[in-house]
């Protein structure tokens, strides 16, 4: 059952439904879309007891005016569109519970691009091939597969958990000016020779006004190819940084292509991809390098956030109540802290493992200090 | 085709699987036999595979999968694909009008490839055409096979608006637009068909793998008689000879 809970008495600029997007049919062409800021859509719905995947509204640089037809709980998390409520501040990054008839509005951007408002409940419009996310290319999904306009009545369901507070010690993020992005290189580095790679690492770029929800085109020095700039056709995931025959790069964000031809010299991570759709024309982005499994560690930290936004303990594990690194197949560390002291000899231990709130115990071996095996 | 697949980190949540640098026949089938083999044994965290002309990118959860447990998965299935012929591809025909006002183009076609109108649109609907990939927009095939004669170059001016169904050419490609969308291909014809349907399972009338006929319609009657058939749901794109 679902309840209508806002009445848009003003859109905004450009306000959309969107949830984690639209996995399973990019065989078929179909844009994954979803949140631009994947990190605040889930915080958001976290606060207001959701499931982390429900549908919120996506608000762009100035929000929609709305009147709230029930009483309903919200948060909002993302950009900061001073928000308010009958006119008086409303805080972000916390549940508020607000009575039918108030009047919420979001006039003026003050910091980062992208809100997200998240209702109790999740919103409630279909499911279209898995999602609920807004393609406004292919009148896809969301509200009739557009926009928010004038007139139009958004629905929460009815069954919402209890709300949640933003763990102790989160600080709300400040998006600024500046964003430092950390990227992979590839998949075509290859393309590229080495002054390529310095230009895009080494220099400053900024946000060009050609910049959306399909991608962020950035202007700064060209980055020219070793090879042609075309490539056959392949996948496109969500940060991407294509660069065509004239240099100048563009990061592929939600609403990309599932597939494209340019040459791809790195791609932004998951965590900094979010800060991107923060990101405004005319502002500014550089780039950092790094490996697949330092970009691993990075997403933990950002799961691990979330996991304590849901309430769960962060992943931890302990050996004889010692804090202990894991390390899967590849050598990775999943958790921890390593235990051996230098010289130590093969051991066999009692581990605790505290996963998802779950606790498991079992026994280890460990051989040959710092870098040996657990078995 | 490489001896064995390339393995490309895209970013910390996506691999591409690249089988080879070519676009042929051979290679995507290959492709095309691994998404089947991964789906058919699925690989715990894959979140979507993308199968293209010659690789797969492959979207992970890492909290769930490794970029090395997915190279290890994808290394191992490799040499279990069964070579030689694939089973037996499906084939969609595709009626198509050629010709009047669904077909601004076609006159230019034929004056290009020297031949007359009749002819141009008799070589067109000759040939089974290979669906390298889906993408570009919901439902649009990237279709493999147009004969030489028949390339024409891209519109100077792209049109505003394409309406859905149009069959277009442009270079050496040959495809049907989806949606209505913005383009700049050379418009020979238009089908009744919806090639993208969210209410259909799949929502693609076309999946990667399949081959394309097209075939010619007599005229605006029998175009609306499909037509209405399609809104019904009553229309079938298996060739008839074949069931």
């Amino acid at each position: 059952m679902s309840r209508p809970v806002l009445q848009i008495l003003h859109p905004g600029i450009f306000t959309t439904v969107q949830d984690r997007g639209r996995y399973g049919f990019q065989r078929y062409g179909v844009p994954v879309s979803g949140a631009m800021d994947q990190f605040a859509l889930r915080a958001a719905n976290l606060l207001a007891g959701n499931g982390q995947g429900a549908a919120c509204l996506e608000m762009t640089v100035i929000g929609p005016t709305a009147r709230l037809l029930s009483d309903a709980t919200v948060a909002i998390t993302g950009a900061d569109l001073t928000p308010t409520v009958d006119g008086r501040p409303l805080p972000r990054w916390e549940p508020a519970a607000l009575g039918a008839g108030s009047v919420l509005s979001f006039p003026e951007m003050r910091d980062g691009v992208r809100c997200y408002l998240s209702i109790s409940g999740g919103i409630d419009v279909p499911e279209v091939l898995g999602s609920r996310s807004t393609y406004v290319k292919a009148d896809l999904g969301g509200l009739e597969g557009r926009a928010l306009l004038e007139g139009d009545v958004i629905s929460a369901f009815d069954d919402a958990g209890p709300v949640r507070e933003a763990p102790t010690g989160f600080e709300a993020p400040s998006y600024g000016r500046r964003h430092n992005l950390r990227v992979v290189m590839g998949p075509q580095d290859d393309a590229f020779d080495d002054d390529a790679v310095a230009a895009l690492l080494e220099s400053e770029y900024t946000v060009s006004l050609d910049s959306d929800r399909v991608g962020y085109r950035l202007e700064g020095p060209r980055i020219s190819h070793r090879t042609r700039p075309d490539i056959i056709s392949d996948g496109t995931p969500a940060g991407a940084i294509q660069v065509p025959g004239d240099g100048s790069p563009t990061v592929l964000l939600a609403d990309r292509g599932a597939t494209g031809g340019y040459t791809k010299i790195a791609t932004v991570i998951s965590t900094d991809v979010d800060r991107l759709g923060q990101a405004l024309p005319g502002q500014t982005v550089a780039f950092e390098a790094l490996d697949v499994e330092d970009a691993h560690r990075a997403m933990r930290g950002t799961e691990a956030l979330i996991s304590a936004f849901a309430g769960l303990p962060p992943p931890s594990v302990s050996v004889d109540g010692e804090p202990f690194d894991v390390l899967d197949l590849e050598g990775r560390i999943v958790a921890g802290r390593l235990p051996w002291t230098a010289g130590a000899r093969s051991t066999r231990r009692l581990a605790r493992a505290t996963i998802g709130g779950r606790t498991y115990e079992f026994e280890v071996s460990s051989e040959g200090g710092p870098g040996g095996t657990i078995a | 085709m490489y001896e064995s697949p390339k393995f490309l980190p895209a970013g910390d949540q996506a691999l591409v699987v690249e089988l080879g640098d070519v676009i042929s026949p051979e290679c995507n089938r290959r492709v095309n036999q691994l998404l089947s083999a991964m789906e058919a044994g699925p690989i715990r965290g894959v979140v979507d595979i993308v199968p293209t002309y010659r690789s797969l990118m492959i979207q992970y959860d890492p909290m769930l999968a490794s970029f090395g447990e997915l190279r290890s998965a994808v290394s191992e299935a490799m040499p279990k694909l069964k070579d030689g012929k694939a089973g037996a591809s499906r084939i969609v025909e595709i009626p198509a009008l050629y010709g009047g006002e669904y077909a601004p183009d076609l006159d230019f076609v034929a004056e290009q490839a020297g031949l007359s109108v009749d002819e141009a649109v008799r070589l067109h609907s000759s040939v089974d055409y290979l669906v390298y990939m889906m993408g570009f927009t919901p439902g649009f095939p990237y279709l493999g096979g147009l004969p030489d004669r028949l390339a024409t170059p891209r519109l100077t001016t792209p049109r505003t608006v394409i309406p859905a169904g149009s069959v277009g050419i442009a270079e050496s490609q040959t495809g049907v637009y989806p949606l209505d969308s913005p383009g700049g291909w050379q418009l020979i014809g238009r089908t009744p068909l919806k090639l993208f349907d969210v209410d259909r399972e799949p929502p693609s009338l076309i999946s990667a793998g399949d081959r394309v006929r097209f075939v010619p319609i007599a005229g605006e009657e029998e175009y609306r008689r499909i037509a209405d058939a399609v809104s019904r749901g009553e229309y079938n794109t298996a060739p008839s000879e074949r069931k």
